[in-house]
Protein backbone atom coordinates (compact mmCIF):
# COMPACT_ATOMS: atom_id res chain seq x y z
CA UNK A 1 0.00 0.00 0.00
CA UNK A 2 2.56 2.41 1.14
CA UNK A 3 4.56 1.63 -1.91
CA UNK A 4 1.50 2.65 -4.17
CA UNK A 5 1.42 6.11 -2.73
CA UNK A 6 5.38 6.45 -2.90
CA UNK A 7 4.86 5.80 -6.93
CA UNK A 8 2.28 7.70 -6.81
CA UNK A 9 4.10 10.79 -5.18
CA UNK A 10 6.82 10.54 -7.36
CA UNK A 11 5.35 10.66 -10.99
CA UNK A 12 2.37 12.59 -9.53
CA UNK A 13 3.22 15.22 -12.16
CA UNK A 14 3.04 12.51 -15.15
CA UNK A 15 -0.25 10.83 -13.67
CA UNK A 16 -1.85 14.35 -13.88
CA UNK A 17 -0.46 14.77 -17.27
CA UNK A 18 -1.58 11.13 -18.01
CA UNK A 19 -5.09 11.78 -16.79
CA UNK A 20 -5.89 14.88 -18.85
CA UNK A 21 -4.32 14.02 -21.52
CA UNK A 22 -6.59 10.98 -21.75
CA UNK A 23 -9.38 13.34 -21.75
CA UNK A 24 -7.96 15.67 -24.33
CA UNK A 25 -7.67 12.89 -26.92
CA UNK A 26 -11.21 11.53 -25.90
CA UNK A 27 -12.71 14.71 -26.93
CA UNK A 28 -10.28 16.22 -30.10
CA UNK A 29 -11.07 12.85 -31.44
CA UNK A 30 -14.47 11.97 -30.97
CA UNK A 31 -15.93 14.54 -33.48
CA UNK A 32 -14.17 13.35 -35.92
CA UNK A 33 -15.98 12.48 -39.68
CA UNK A 34 -15.67 9.37 -40.58
CA UNK A 35 -14.41 11.02 -43.95
CA UNK A 36 -11.30 11.71 -41.92
CA UNK A 37 -10.22 8.62 -40.08
CA UNK A 38 -7.91 7.14 -41.92
CA UNK A 39 -5.93 10.11 -42.58
CA UNK A 40 -6.12 11.14 -38.40
CA UNK A 41 -4.81 7.38 -37.88
CA UNK A 42 -1.98 8.03 -39.45
CA UNK A 43 -1.50 11.26 -38.43
CA UNK A 44 -1.49 10.04 -34.78
CA UNK A 45 0.66 7.38 -35.41
CA UNK A 46 3.43 9.65 -36.59
CA UNK A 47 2.87 11.42 -33.46
CA UNK A 48 3.54 8.13 -31.29
CA UNK A 49 6.68 8.28 -33.43
CA UNK A 50 7.71 11.11 -30.88
CA UNK A 51 9.45 7.69 -28.87
CA UNK A 52 12.31 9.39 -31.49
CA UNK A 53 13.11 11.35 -28.89
CA UNK A 54 14.36 8.51 -26.50
CA UNK A 55 16.38 7.02 -29.57
CA UNK A 56 18.26 10.28 -29.40
CA UNK A 57 18.86 10.84 -26.23
CA UNK A 58 20.08 6.88 -26.28
CA UNK A 59 22.05 7.16 -29.11
CA UNK A 60 23.53 10.91 -28.11
CA UNK A 61 25.19 9.70 -24.36
CA UNK A 62 26.09 6.26 -26.10
CA UNK A 63 30.03 5.38 -26.25
CA UNK A 64 30.74 6.51 -30.05
CA UNK A 65 34.38 5.88 -30.20
CA UNK A 66 33.96 1.41 -30.44
CA UNK A 67 30.97 -0.37 -32.26
CA UNK A 68 28.71 -1.80 -29.14
CA UNK A 69 25.26 -2.98 -29.02
CA UNK A 70 23.82 0.16 -27.03
CA UNK A 71 24.91 2.21 -29.79
CA UNK A 72 23.63 -0.29 -32.88
CA UNK A 73 20.20 -0.51 -31.47
CA UNK A 74 20.01 2.72 -30.48
CA UNK A 75 20.84 3.79 -34.16
CA UNK A 76 18.11 1.10 -35.16
CA UNK A 77 15.70 2.67 -32.41
CA UNK A 78 16.59 6.41 -34.48
CA UNK A 79 15.95 5.04 -37.67
CA UNK A 80 12.69 2.84 -37.24
CA UNK A 81 11.35 6.73 -34.92
CA UNK A 82 11.92 8.59 -37.92
CA UNK A 83 10.58 6.34 -40.70
CA UNK A 84 7.15 6.26 -38.49
CA UNK A 85 7.66 10.16 -38.23
CA UNK A 86 8.84 10.94 -41.99
CA UNK A 87 6.36 8.67 -43.64
CA UNK A 88 3.15 9.24 -41.48
CA UNK A 89 3.31 12.68 -42.11
CA UNK A 90 4.26 12.34 -45.51
CA UNK A 91 1.48 9.99 -46.37
CA UNK A 92 -1.35 11.96 -44.18
CA UNK A 93 -0.54 14.94 -46.02
CA UNK A 94 -0.88 13.12 -49.41
CA UNK A 95 -3.52 11.98 -48.39
CA UNK A 96 -5.38 14.88 -47.34
CA UNK A 97 -4.20 16.96 -50.18
CA UNK A 98 -7.01 14.64 -52.34
CA UNK A 99 -10.15 16.21 -49.63
CA UNK A 100 -10.97 18.76 -51.90
CA UNK A 101 -14.45 20.76 -52.42
CA UNK A 102 -16.77 20.53 -54.94
CA UNK A 103 -15.91 22.84 -57.71
CA UNK A 104 -18.17 24.63 -59.06
CA UNK B 1 29.08 27.82 -22.15
CA UNK B 2 25.83 26.74 -20.52
CA UNK B 3 24.43 29.58 -17.82
CA UNK B 4 23.10 28.44 -14.82
CA UNK B 5 19.91 30.33 -13.92
CA UNK B 6 19.35 28.61 -10.30
CA UNK B 7 18.15 25.73 -8.38
CA UNK B 8 14.63 24.50 -7.70
CA UNK B 9 13.59 21.67 -5.15
CA UNK B 10 17.31 21.41 -4.79
CA UNK B 11 18.36 20.48 -9.17
CA UNK B 12 20.47 23.42 -10.46
CA UNK B 13 19.09 24.38 -13.91
CA UNK B 14 20.17 26.36 -17.26
CA UNK B 15 19.24 28.10 -19.73
CA UNK B 16 20.07 25.35 -21.96
CA UNK B 17 17.84 22.81 -20.48
CA UNK B 18 14.86 25.80 -19.30
CA UNK B 19 14.79 26.26 -23.25
CA UNK B 20 14.64 22.38 -24.14
CA UNK B 21 11.41 22.04 -21.57
CA UNK B 22 9.85 25.10 -23.25
CA UNK B 23 10.48 23.66 -26.62
CA UNK B 24 8.87 20.09 -25.08
CA UNK B 25 5.94 22.16 -24.36
CA UNK B 26 5.26 24.24 -27.51
CA UNK B 27 6.15 20.62 -29.45
CA UNK B 28 3.22 19.09 -26.50
CA UNK B 29 0.88 21.96 -27.55
CA UNK B 30 1.29 22.04 -31.42
CA UNK B 31 0.41 18.23 -31.52
CA UNK B 32 -2.20 18.83 -29.58
CA UNK B 33 -3.88 21.81 -31.84
CA UNK B 34 -2.81 19.35 -34.92
CA UNK B 35 -4.73 16.38 -34.07
CA UNK B 36 -7.59 19.35 -33.10
CA UNK B 37 -7.35 20.51 -36.43
CA UNK B 38 -7.18 17.10 -38.27
CA UNK B 39 -10.87 16.70 -37.40
CA UNK B 40 -11.79 19.15 -39.76
CA UNK B 41 -11.63 18.87 -43.68
CA UNK B 42 -10.54 22.52 -44.56
CA UNK B 43 -7.85 22.45 -41.73
CA UNK B 44 -6.62 18.72 -41.18
CA UNK B 45 -3.78 19.60 -43.83
CA UNK B 46 -2.87 22.69 -41.53
CA UNK B 47 -3.05 19.95 -38.65
CA UNK B 48 -0.91 17.71 -39.75
CA UNK B 49 1.68 20.42 -40.69
CA UNK B 50 1.34 21.77 -37.24
CA UNK B 51 1.96 18.49 -35.74
CA UNK B 52 4.95 17.66 -37.86
CA UNK B 53 6.67 20.63 -37.09
CA UNK B 54 6.25 20.02 -33.28
CA UNK B 55 8.16 17.01 -33.90
CA UNK B 56 10.81 18.56 -36.14
CA UNK B 57 11.29 21.37 -33.39
CA UNK B 58 11.36 18.28 -30.26
CA UNK B 59 13.92 16.34 -32.43
CA UNK B 60 16.34 19.34 -32.84
CA UNK B 61 16.19 20.57 -29.64
CA UNK B 62 16.62 17.28 -27.83
CA UNK B 63 20.08 17.37 -30.21
CA UNK B 64 20.90 20.48 -29.45
CA UNK B 65 20.30 20.99 -25.80
CA UNK B 66 19.20 17.62 -24.19
CA UNK B 67 22.72 16.77 -21.18
CA UNK B 68 22.85 13.20 -19.61
CA UNK B 69 22.60 12.98 -15.26
CA UNK B 70 26.43 14.46 -15.28
CA UNK B 71 25.37 17.32 -17.49
CA UNK B 72 27.28 16.12 -20.45
CA UNK B 73 25.74 17.37 -23.91
CA UNK B 74 25.74 15.69 -26.88
CA UNK B 75 28.75 15.36 -28.45
CA UNK B 76 29.29 16.12 -32.24
CA UNK B 77 30.55 12.67 -32.88
CA UNK B 78 27.09 11.41 -31.75
CA UNK B 79 25.02 14.26 -33.75
CA UNK B 80 26.50 13.04 -36.82
CA UNK B 81 25.32 9.69 -36.21
CA UNK B 82 22.08 10.41 -34.89
CA UNK B 83 21.60 13.08 -38.18
CA UNK B 84 22.92 9.80 -40.49
CA UNK B 85 19.97 7.85 -38.83
CA UNK B 86 17.67 10.42 -39.10
CA UNK B 87 18.32 10.71 -43.03
CA UNK B 88 18.01 7.25 -43.57
CA UNK B 89 15.08 6.84 -41.91
CA UNK B 90 13.31 10.11 -43.59
CA UNK B 91 14.69 9.02 -47.26
CA UNK B 92 12.96 5.32 -46.79
CA UNK B 93 9.96 6.84 -44.92
CA UNK B 94 9.72 9.75 -47.99
CA UNK B 95 9.70 7.18 -50.87
CA UNK B 96 7.23 5.07 -49.45
CA UNK B 97 5.04 6.97 -48.66
CA UNK B 98 5.50 8.84 -52.00
CA UNK B 99 5.16 5.89 -53.66
CA UNK B 100 2.33 3.83 -51.89
CA UNK B 101 -1.29 3.49 -53.71
CA UNK B 102 -4.07 4.26 -52.13
CA UNK B 103 -5.45 0.81 -51.82
CA UNK B 104 -2.34 -0.21 -50.00
CA UNK B 105 -3.07 2.22 -47.55
CA UNK B 106 -3.77 -0.12 -44.57
CA UNK B 107 -0.43 -2.27 -45.23
CA UNK B 108 1.20 1.01 -44.73
CA UNK B 109 0.13 2.33 -41.82
CA UNK B 110 -0.12 -0.77 -40.10
CA UNK B 111 4.07 -1.18 -41.33
CA UNK B 112 4.79 2.58 -40.26
CA UNK B 113 3.24 1.61 -36.70
CA UNK B 114 5.38 -1.52 -36.73
CA UNK B 115 8.38 0.35 -37.00
CA UNK B 116 6.91 3.04 -34.40
CA UNK B 117 6.73 -0.49 -31.92
CA UNK B 118 10.28 -1.44 -32.53
CA UNK B 119 11.32 2.05 -31.50
CA UNK B 120 9.63 1.76 -28.42
CA UNK B 121 10.47 -1.71 -27.50
CA UNK B 122 14.41 -0.96 -28.19
CA UNK B 123 14.42 1.77 -26.23
CA UNK B 124 12.90 0.21 -22.99
CA UNK B 125 15.41 -2.82 -23.80
CA UNK B 126 17.84 0.23 -23.93
CA UNK B 127 17.15 1.92 -20.81
CA UNK B 128 16.15 -1.40 -18.62
CA UNK B 129 19.97 -1.61 -17.98
CA UNK B 130 19.63 1.72 -15.77
CA UNK B 131 16.71 1.33 -14.59
CA UNK B 132 16.66 2.07 -10.62
CA UNK B 133 15.59 -1.85 -9.33
CA UNK B 134 14.73 -0.40 -5.79
CA UNK B 135 11.63 1.73 -7.38
CA UNK B 136 9.62 -0.48 -9.02
CA UNK B 137 7.36 2.51 -10.81
CA UNK B 138 10.31 3.03 -13.12
CA UNK B 139 11.17 -0.95 -13.44
CA UNK B 140 7.43 -1.35 -14.33
CA UNK B 141 6.78 1.60 -16.68
CA UNK B 142 10.19 0.40 -18.35
CA UNK B 143 9.01 -3.22 -18.75
CA UNK B 144 5.37 -2.15 -20.09
CA UNK B 145 7.22 0.07 -22.67
CA UNK B 146 9.35 -3.44 -23.59
CA UNK B 147 6.20 -5.61 -23.85
CA UNK B 148 3.37 -3.23 -25.36
CA UNK B 149 6.08 -2.01 -27.76
CA UNK B 150 7.16 -5.63 -28.82
CA UNK B 151 3.73 -6.68 -28.97
CA UNK B 152 2.68 -3.15 -31.55
CA UNK B 153 6.11 -4.23 -33.67
CA UNK B 154 4.90 -7.70 -34.04
CA UNK B 155 1.36 -8.16 -34.21
CA UNK B 156 1.37 -4.83 -36.65
CA UNK B 157 3.86 -6.62 -39.24
CA UNK B 158 1.69 -9.78 -39.15
CA UNK B 159 -1.20 -7.58 -40.04
CA UNK B 160 0.83 -5.87 -42.89
CA UNK B 161 1.56 -9.32 -44.36
CA UNK B 162 -2.05 -10.17 -43.84
CA UNK B 163 -3.31 -6.99 -45.90
CA UNK B 164 -0.67 -7.22 -48.16
CA UNK B 165 -1.60 -10.81 -48.88
CA UNK B 166 1.80 -12.81 -47.32
CA UNK B 167 0.40 -14.27 -44.63
CA UNK B 168 -2.49 -16.16 -44.83
CA UNK B 169 -4.88 -16.76 -41.63
CA UNK B 170 -4.39 -19.47 -39.22
CA UNK B 171 -7.72 -20.21 -37.52
CA UNK B 172 -6.76 -23.35 -35.21
CA UNK B 173 -8.74 -23.94 -32.09
CA UNK B 174 -5.50 -24.54 -30.17
CA UNK B 175 -4.05 -20.86 -30.61
CA UNK B 176 -6.39 -19.28 -28.31
CA UNK B 177 -4.89 -21.48 -25.57
CA UNK B 178 -1.11 -20.82 -26.40
CA UNK B 179 -2.44 -17.37 -26.62
CA UNK B 180 -3.21 -17.45 -22.97
CA UNK B 181 -0.14 -19.33 -22.29
CA UNK B 182 1.73 -16.35 -23.29
CA UNK B 183 -0.36 -13.84 -21.92
CA UNK B 184 0.03 -15.36 -18.75
CA UNK B 185 4.29 -16.12 -19.25
CA UNK B 186 3.96 -12.32 -19.97
CA UNK B 187 2.90 -11.42 -16.74
CA UNK B 188 4.62 -14.18 -14.65
CA UNK B 189 7.69 -12.61 -16.21
CA UNK B 190 7.35 -9.17 -15.63
CA UNK B 191 6.07 -9.67 -12.27
CA UNK B 192 9.57 -11.84 -11.60
CA UNK B 193 11.57 -9.05 -12.70
CA UNK B 194 9.68 -6.41 -10.91
CA UNK B 195 9.91 -8.52 -7.31
CA UNK B 196 13.09 -10.69 -8.19
CA UNK B 197 15.11 -8.08 -6.37
CA UNK B 198 18.22 -8.56 -8.43
CA UNK B 199 20.28 -5.84 -10.50
CA UNK B 200 19.73 -5.54 -13.90
CA UNK B 201 22.80 -7.42 -14.87
CA UNK B 202 21.59 -10.36 -13.42
CA UNK B 203 18.15 -10.43 -15.11
CA UNK B 204 19.45 -9.69 -18.64
CA UNK B 205 18.19 -13.48 -19.74
CA UNK B 206 14.81 -12.10 -18.22
CA UNK B 207 14.31 -9.23 -20.16
CA UNK B 208 15.56 -10.73 -23.59
CA UNK B 209 13.19 -13.99 -22.66
CA UNK B 210 10.46 -10.97 -22.13
CA UNK B 211 11.24 -9.93 -25.58
CA UNK B 212 10.50 -12.89 -27.38
CA UNK B 213 7.45 -14.33 -25.51
CA UNK B 214 5.85 -10.72 -25.87
CA UNK B 215 7.14 -10.86 -29.70
CA UNK B 216 5.53 -14.24 -30.20
CA UNK B 217 2.45 -13.17 -28.62
CA UNK B 218 2.06 -10.18 -30.93
CA UNK B 219 2.16 -12.52 -33.66
CA UNK B 220 0.17 -15.10 -32.74
CA UNK B 221 -2.70 -12.49 -31.42
CA UNK B 222 -3.06 -11.08 -34.88
CA UNK B 223 -2.94 -14.37 -36.73
CA UNK B 224 -6.32 -15.64 -36.10
CA UNK B 225 -8.14 -12.27 -36.79
CA UNK B 226 -10.02 -12.11 -40.15
CA UNK B 227 -9.86 -9.57 -43.01
CA UNK B 228 -13.00 -8.00 -42.03
CA UNK B 229 -12.04 -7.68 -39.03
CA UNK B 230 -8.66 -5.36 -39.64
CA UNK B 231 -9.90 -1.82 -39.16
CA UNK B 232 -10.35 -2.84 -35.46
CA UNK B 233 -6.66 -4.52 -35.72
CA UNK B 234 -5.00 -1.72 -36.82
CA UNK B 235 -6.49 0.47 -34.50
CA UNK B 236 -5.82 -1.46 -31.52
CA UNK B 237 -2.20 -1.65 -32.61
CA UNK B 238 -1.97 2.05 -33.19
CA UNK B 239 -3.20 2.87 -29.56
CA UNK B 240 -0.76 0.29 -28.47
CA UNK B 241 2.07 2.00 -30.18
CA UNK B 242 0.98 5.40 -28.91
CA UNK B 243 1.21 3.70 -24.89
CA UNK B 244 4.47 2.55 -25.55
CA UNK B 245 5.57 5.73 -26.32
CA UNK B 246 3.92 7.29 -23.56
CA UNK B 247 5.82 4.27 -21.16
CA UNK B 248 9.58 5.76 -22.57
CA UNK B 249 8.29 9.27 -21.90
CA UNK B 250 7.45 8.06 -18.11
CA UNK B 251 11.08 6.86 -18.31
CA UNK B 252 13.15 10.34 -19.37
CA UNK B 253 10.20 12.11 -17.21
CA UNK B 254 9.36 13.75 -20.81
CA UNK B 255 6.33 15.66 -20.98
CA UNK B 256 5.98 15.82 -24.64
CA UNK B 257 6.79 12.19 -25.04
CA UNK B 258 3.63 11.37 -22.54
CA UNK B 259 1.18 13.47 -24.15
CA UNK B 260 1.79 12.99 -27.78
CA UNK B 261 1.46 8.61 -26.38
CA UNK B 262 -1.44 9.14 -25.03
CA UNK B 263 -3.15 11.43 -27.57
CA UNK B 264 -2.71 8.46 -29.66
CA UNK B 265 -3.20 5.69 -27.40
CA UNK B 266 -6.81 7.79 -26.91
CA UNK B 267 -7.15 8.35 -30.37
CA UNK B 268 -6.41 4.96 -31.03
CA UNK B 269 -9.08 3.50 -28.23
CA UNK B 270 -11.66 5.25 -29.64
CA UNK B 271 -11.56 4.11 -33.05
CA UNK B 272 -11.31 0.77 -32.15
CA UNK B 273 -14.12 0.93 -29.96
CA UNK B 274 -15.94 2.67 -32.76
CA UNK B 275 -15.04 0.19 -35.36
CA UNK B 276 -16.57 -2.63 -33.15
CA UNK B 277 -19.73 -0.69 -32.94
CA UNK B 278 -20.14 -0.52 -36.61
CA UNK B 279 -19.58 -4.29 -36.43
CA UNK B 280 -21.94 -4.72 -33.28
CA UNK B 281 -19.10 -6.71 -31.50
CA UNK B 282 -17.17 -6.86 -28.54
CA UNK B 283 -13.32 -6.01 -28.64
CA UNK B 284 -13.30 -9.30 -27.05
CA UNK B 285 -15.24 -11.55 -29.26
CA UNK B 286 -12.83 -9.81 -32.41
CA UNK B 287 -9.99 -11.16 -30.63
CA UNK B 288 -10.83 -14.39 -29.36
CA UNK B 289 -13.68 -15.54 -32.05
CA UNK B 290 -13.24 -16.32 -35.36
CA UNK B 291 -16.01 -15.25 -36.92
CA UNK B 292 -18.56 -17.05 -38.98
CA UNK B 293 -18.70 -20.81 -39.57
CA UNK B 294 -20.53 -22.06 -36.94
CA UNK B 295 -23.20 -19.64 -37.04
CA UNK B 296 -27.20 -20.70 -37.78
CA UNK B 297 -27.53 -18.55 -40.63
CA UNK B 298 -31.07 -18.72 -42.63
CA UNK B 299 -30.49 -21.46 -45.32
CA UNK B 300 -32.71 -22.84 -47.59
CA UNK B 301 -34.14 -21.36 -50.70
CA UNK B 302 -34.63 -17.82 -50.71
CA UNK B 303 -35.63 -17.18 -54.79
CA UNK B 304 -33.87 -16.54 -57.92
CA UNK B 305 -31.42 -13.73 -58.33
CA UNK B 306 -32.92 -11.46 -61.03
CA UNK B 307 -30.68 -10.09 -63.57
CA UNK B 308 -30.98 -6.69 -65.38
CA UNK B 309 -29.20 -5.99 -68.81
CA UNK B 310 -27.11 -3.03 -69.33
CA UNK B 311 -29.17 -1.02 -71.65
CA UNK B 312 -31.82 -1.66 -69.00
CA UNK B 313 -29.65 -0.76 -66.09
CA UNK B 314 -28.59 2.59 -68.12
CA UNK B 315 -32.04 3.82 -68.50
CA UNK B 316 -33.22 2.99 -65.27
CA UNK B 317 -30.23 5.39 -63.88
CA UNK B 318 -30.31 8.20 -66.58
CA UNK B 319 -33.93 8.80 -65.79
CA UNK B 320 -33.71 8.22 -61.94
CA UNK B 321 -34.13 11.63 -59.73
CA UNK B 322 -31.77 10.71 -56.44
CA UNK B 323 -29.35 7.33 -57.24
CA UNK B 324 -27.56 6.66 -54.27
CA UNK B 325 -23.97 4.37 -54.38
CA UNK B 326 -22.74 2.04 -51.91
CA UNK B 327 -19.30 0.99 -52.76
CA UNK B 328 -17.82 -1.57 -50.59
CA UNK B 329 -14.42 -3.23 -50.28
CA UNK B 330 -14.83 -5.08 -53.67
CA UNK B 331 -15.15 -1.84 -55.50
CA UNK B 332 -11.46 -0.83 -54.02
CA UNK B 333 -10.00 -4.78 -54.81
CA UNK B 334 -11.51 -4.34 -58.72
CA UNK B 335 -9.57 -0.48 -58.50
CA UNK B 336 -12.92 0.36 -59.77
CA UNK B 337 -13.06 4.08 -58.02
CA UNK B 338 -12.19 5.79 -61.02
CA UNK B 339 -14.63 4.56 -63.22
CA UNK B 340 -17.08 4.89 -60.30
CA UNK B 341 -16.68 8.26 -60.34
CA UNK B 342 -16.98 8.80 -63.90
CA UNK B 343 -20.35 6.97 -63.65
CA UNK B 344 -21.97 9.63 -61.25
CA UNK B 345 -20.36 12.42 -63.18
CA UNK B 346 -22.36 11.49 -65.79
CA UNK B 347 -25.17 10.81 -64.25
CA UNK B 348 -24.81 14.36 -62.50
CA UNK B 349 -24.95 16.48 -66.31
CA UNK B 350 -28.06 14.57 -66.61
CA UNK B 351 -29.11 16.30 -63.19
CA UNK B 352 -29.02 13.26 -61.46
CA UNK B 353 -28.49 13.59 -57.75
CA UNK B 354 -25.64 10.99 -56.91
CA UNK B 355 -24.55 10.49 -53.08
CA UNK B 356 -22.41 7.56 -51.79
CA UNK B 357 -23.25 5.74 -49.06
CA UNK B 358 -20.21 5.15 -47.04
CA UNK B 359 -20.49 2.35 -44.26
CA UNK B 360 -17.66 2.74 -40.89
CA UNK B 361 -16.21 -0.65 -41.89
CA UNK B 362 -15.98 -0.15 -45.37
CA UNK B 363 -12.55 -1.28 -46.88
CA UNK B 364 -9.67 -2.22 -45.00
CA UNK B 365 -9.07 0.37 -42.00
CA UNK B 366 -11.65 3.18 -40.28
CA UNK B 367 -12.32 5.78 -43.30
CA UNK B 368 -10.47 3.95 -46.22
CA UNK B 369 -13.18 3.88 -48.45
CA UNK B 370 -13.80 7.60 -47.96
CA UNK B 371 -9.62 8.31 -48.96
CA UNK B 372 -10.09 5.64 -52.04
CA UNK B 373 -12.71 7.89 -53.42
CA UNK B 374 -11.26 11.17 -52.38
CA UNK B 375 -8.59 9.92 -54.80
CA UNK B 376 -10.38 9.17 -57.54
CA UNK B 377 -11.83 13.16 -57.20
CA UNK B 378 -15.07 12.81 -55.37
CA UNK B 379 -15.52 15.31 -53.89
CA UNK B 380 -16.20 14.90 -50.37
CA UNK B 381 -19.52 16.40 -49.68
CA UNK B 382 -20.85 14.02 -51.85
CA UNK B 383 -19.70 11.18 -49.28
CA UNK B 384 -22.71 10.84 -46.92
CA UNK B 385 -22.27 8.81 -43.76
CA UNK B 386 -24.62 5.68 -43.02
CA UNK B 387 -26.89 7.44 -39.78
CA UNK B 388 -27.38 10.40 -42.10
CA UNK B 389 -28.63 8.64 -45.58
CA UNK B 390 -30.43 6.34 -44.17
CA UNK B 391 -33.75 8.66 -43.18
CA UNK B 392 -33.20 9.59 -47.04
CA UNK B 393 -33.12 5.77 -48.39
CA UNK B 394 -36.98 5.09 -48.96
CA UNK B 395 -36.81 8.45 -51.36
CA UNK B 396 -33.73 7.20 -53.25
CA UNK B 397 -35.17 5.71 -56.85
CA UNK B 398 -31.83 3.88 -57.42
CA UNK B 399 -29.22 2.38 -55.32
CA UNK B 400 -25.92 0.69 -56.74
CA UNK B 401 -24.33 -1.60 -54.49
CA UNK B 402 -20.86 -1.99 -55.58
CA UNK B 403 -19.23 -4.80 -54.12
CA UNK B 404 -20.73 -4.55 -50.66
CA UNK B 405 -22.66 -7.49 -48.89
CA UNK B 406 -22.55 -7.87 -45.43
CA UNK B 407 -23.00 -3.79 -44.96
CA UNK B 408 -26.48 -4.04 -46.62
CA UNK B 409 -27.80 -7.28 -45.43
CA UNK B 410 -31.12 -7.00 -43.96
CA UNK B 411 -30.78 -10.20 -41.56
CA UNK B 412 -29.22 -7.65 -39.63
CA UNK B 413 -32.57 -5.77 -39.08
CA UNK B 414 -34.59 -8.85 -39.66
CA UNK B 415 -33.43 -11.48 -38.14
CA UNK B 416 -32.28 -12.00 -34.48
CA UNK B 417 -30.50 -15.42 -35.35
CA UNK B 418 -28.12 -13.87 -38.01
CA UNK B 419 -24.70 -13.71 -36.92
CA UNK B 420 -24.77 -10.45 -37.42
CA UNK B 421 -27.77 -9.30 -36.14
CA UNK B 422 -27.74 -6.11 -34.77
CA UNK B 423 -25.30 -4.33 -36.69
CA UNK B 424 -25.42 -1.53 -38.11
CA UNK B 425 -26.45 -1.52 -42.01
CA UNK B 426 -27.12 0.66 -44.82
CA UNK B 427 -30.93 0.41 -45.67
CA UNK B 428 -30.35 -0.22 -49.28
CA UNK B 429 -33.92 -2.18 -49.13
CA UNK B 430 -35.63 0.52 -48.43
CA UNK B 431 -35.41 2.41 -51.61
CA UNK B 432 -36.79 1.96 -54.87
CA UNK B 433 -34.97 0.26 -57.06
CA UNK B 434 -31.50 -1.84 -56.61
CA UNK B 435 -28.84 -2.64 -58.55
CA UNK B 436 -26.10 -4.99 -57.33
CA UNK B 437 -23.31 -5.43 -58.95
CA UNK B 438 -21.31 -8.28 -58.16
CA UNK B 439 -18.39 -10.92 -59.23
CA UNK B 440 -20.07 -14.31 -58.68
CA UNK B 441 -23.22 -15.44 -57.01
CA UNK B 442 -21.03 -16.52 -53.09
CA UNK B 443 -21.36 -14.63 -49.96
CA UNK B 444 -19.98 -12.44 -47.83
CA UNK B 445 -17.23 -12.42 -45.52
CA UNK B 446 -19.34 -13.64 -42.93
CA UNK B 447 -21.10 -16.43 -44.73
CA UNK B 448 -24.22 -15.20 -44.79
CA UNK B 449 -27.22 -15.63 -47.90
CA UNK B 450 -28.02 -11.57 -48.65
CA UNK B 451 -31.68 -11.89 -49.08
CA UNK B 452 -31.22 -8.59 -50.20
CA UNK B 453 -30.30 -10.49 -53.64
CA UNK B 454 -33.29 -11.85 -53.80
CA UNK B 455 -35.48 -8.87 -53.32
CA UNK B 456 -38.23 -8.00 -55.86
CA UNK B 457 -36.79 -5.02 -55.78
CA UNK B 458 -33.01 -5.99 -56.71
CA UNK B 459 -31.46 -6.24 -60.06
CA UNK B 460 -28.24 -8.02 -60.72
CA UNK B 461 -25.21 -6.95 -62.69
CA UNK B 462 -22.59 -10.34 -62.94
CA UNK B 463 -18.28 -9.30 -63.37
CA UNK B 464 -15.82 -7.44 -62.43
CA UNK B 465 -16.83 -4.02 -60.61
CA UNK B 466 -14.57 -1.92 -62.96
CA UNK B 467 -15.62 -3.84 -66.56
CA UNK B 468 -19.56 -3.77 -65.62
CA UNK B 469 -18.80 0.46 -64.68
CA UNK B 470 -16.94 0.93 -67.54
CA UNK B 471 -19.65 -0.89 -69.69
CA UNK B 472 -22.79 0.82 -68.25
CA UNK B 473 -20.67 4.37 -68.55
CA UNK B 474 -20.61 3.13 -72.64
CA UNK B 475 -24.21 2.79 -72.22
CA UNK B 476 -25.29 5.69 -70.56
CA UNK B 477 -23.13 8.02 -72.66
CA UNK B 478 -25.01 6.40 -75.87
CA UNK B 479 -28.25 7.06 -74.58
Amino acid sequence: MEEILIFFYTYKEAIFIIALSIFLGIEVISNVPAVLHTPLMSGANAISGVIIIGGIILVGHADASTINTELILGIFAVIFGTLNVVGGFVVTDRMLEMFKKKKK
Amino acid sequence: MDKMLGTFNGVEFTVGGTLLELSYLVAALLFVFGLKLLSHPESARRGNFYAGAGMVLAMLTTILLHKNANGGGIQPANIWIILAAIGVGSAIGWIIARKVKMTAMPQLVSFYNATGGAASALVALLEFPNADMNNWGSVLVTLLGLVIGSIAFSGSMIAYGKLDGKVNDIRAGYLSYVNLILLAGTLGLTLFILLSGQTPAELNWAIYLLLVVSLLYGVLFVMPIGGADMPVVISLLNSFTGIAAAMAGFIYANQAMILGGILVGAAGSILTLLMCKAMNRSLLNVIVGAFGGGGAAAEGEQGTMKEITMSDASVLLAYSRNVVIIPGYGLAVAQAQHICHELDELLGSKGVNVRYAIHPVAGRMPGHMNVLLAEADVPYDQLVEMADINPDMPNTDVCIVIGANDVVNPAAINDPSSPIAGMPIIKAHESKNIIVMKRGRGKGYAGIENSLFFDDKTRLLFGDAKGTLQKLVTEIKDL
